[in-house]
């Protein structure tokens, strides 16, 4: 089980950040050539992207990069250093429709035979930043088997609703469609940025909000983010205390031969028994809530 | 390749550097300013001229001033130097890893 609670995202054109992200250990990392590089620093950026991606210690998580809209001059050279560098994951921004992601892929595919990579390694997350690509949602998350996930972009959302960030309700709906597309074709959905890095009680509203939700993770802009955010999708003790006892019940009911579980008093039935796996393993990777 | 033009690429932050490029009729000449020049400055300057030599750039006044950058960084900034500084540039990323 890959999680995928916290994908940091880095600046393409900052040399320290890149230098040393690493050892912050977000689930991904997310090298941004996108908005967060200039204009005239786009070539620079690509290059510092394209080593950062080759060093051994980037090697060993995964690797998460926010190309431009192809749309743009920037955006097929910056996929041609990515894939060649050995990117786990291109993030397309502002997807609208799946026909954005058949012609990524397409672009992809040829690349990787050029390079001589493994066809179908290069894996791609969508993200939705429009009322278009909300509307399509189904139809970009089932768009190709490359694709691991997709992320709710909010500052372009909001704009497209003509509306601003507040309290949430702003994206309640493009957050329920997501999620549905996402759980739909079996892959992974990433909630929005939480931008005010000071505002840590802020940030753990959200994250309890989009944790209930059922979104796999969420987008950070600031490391200080990570820890608070682990912490958050990690299970309570009493949680994995009962899951436990679920997990043991259903085997020991497996072992006897029996239809019908009970744990209890109460009927265990298979949803449960997943979930309490699903507690076991989130367990396992980031430990127990503090 | 031929340097045309004078170019800058970097910056002077830390862990970064700032690399200016310049057209030089006779030889390649690198002159190199660290803060760290003690310990590293052969093995940055090793750096730097492979890139150099790998791009085919044999005419040039290329300026360094490290800021304790990593190699991968290094590299990065002298390869955008001179794509910035030439007529022409298709990069061919087998050549720049």
């Amino acid at each position: 089980m890959k999680l995928r609670r916290s994908m940091l995202f880095l600046p393409g054109a900052n040399a320290a950040m890149l230098s040393t992200a690493f050892v912050f250990k977000p689930d991904s990392i997310m090298f941004d050539l996108e908005d967060a590089v200039s204009l005239r620093e786009k070539d620079a950026a690509r290059m510092l992207v394209f080593h950062a991606l080759r060093l051994p210690v980037y090697r060993e998580m995964e690797t998460v990069v926010r190309i431009n809209p192809l749309s743009t001059p920037f955006g097929l050279k910056d996929l041609e250093a990515v894939v060649r560098a050995g990117v786990d994951v291109v993030r397309l921004p502002k997807t609208d429709t799946a026909d954005d992601v058949h012609v990524l892929e397409a672009h992809v595919e040829r690349i990787e035979r050029e390079c001589g990579r493994e066809i179908g390694s290069t894996k791609l997350m969508a993200a939705i930043e429009s009322a278009s690509g909300v509307v399509n949602a189904v139809a970009i998350a089932c768009s190709s088997p490359r694709l691991i996930g997709i992320a709710l972009a909010g500052f372009d959302y909001v704009m497209d609703m003509q509306t601003e960030r507040g309290d949430g309700t702003e994206l309640f709906y493009a957050r329920c469609a997501v999620l549905h597309a996402a759980r739909y074709a079996k892959i992974d959905a990433f909630d929005v940025v939480f931008s005010d890095v000071n505002d840590d009680e802020g940030f753990l509203k959200e994250v309890d909000l989009i944790k209930r939700m059922g979104f796999d993770g969420k987008s950070l802009i600031n490391p200080r983010q990570i820890d608070l955010l682990h912490n958050a999708y990690a299970p309570t003790q009493e949680e994995v205390d009962y899951a436990s006892r679920v997990v043991a019940a259903a085997e020991a009911g497996e072992r006897q031969g029996l239809g019908v579980v009970s744990l209890n008093g109460k009927m265990i039935d298979a949803p449960v028994i997943g979930h309490a796996r699903v507690v076991l393993r989130r367990a396992s990777a980031s430990g127990v809530r503090q | 390749m031929k340097i045309v033009r004078e170019a800058l690429a970097g910056t002077l932050e830390s862990s970064d550097l700032l690399v200016r490029i310049a057209p030089l009729e006779d030889g390649l000449e690198l002159v190199l300013k660290s803060e760290v020049i003690h310990q590293f400055g052969p093995h940055i300057e090793k750096v730097a001229r492979d890139c150099l030599a790998r791009l085919g750039v044999t005419q040039a006044l290329v300026v360094i001033e490290d800021k304790g950058a990593l190699d991968c960084v290094v590299a990065a900034r002298v390869q955008t130097a001179v794509s910035r500084a030439v007529d022409e540039w298709t990069p061919d990323w087998s050549a720049l890893s």
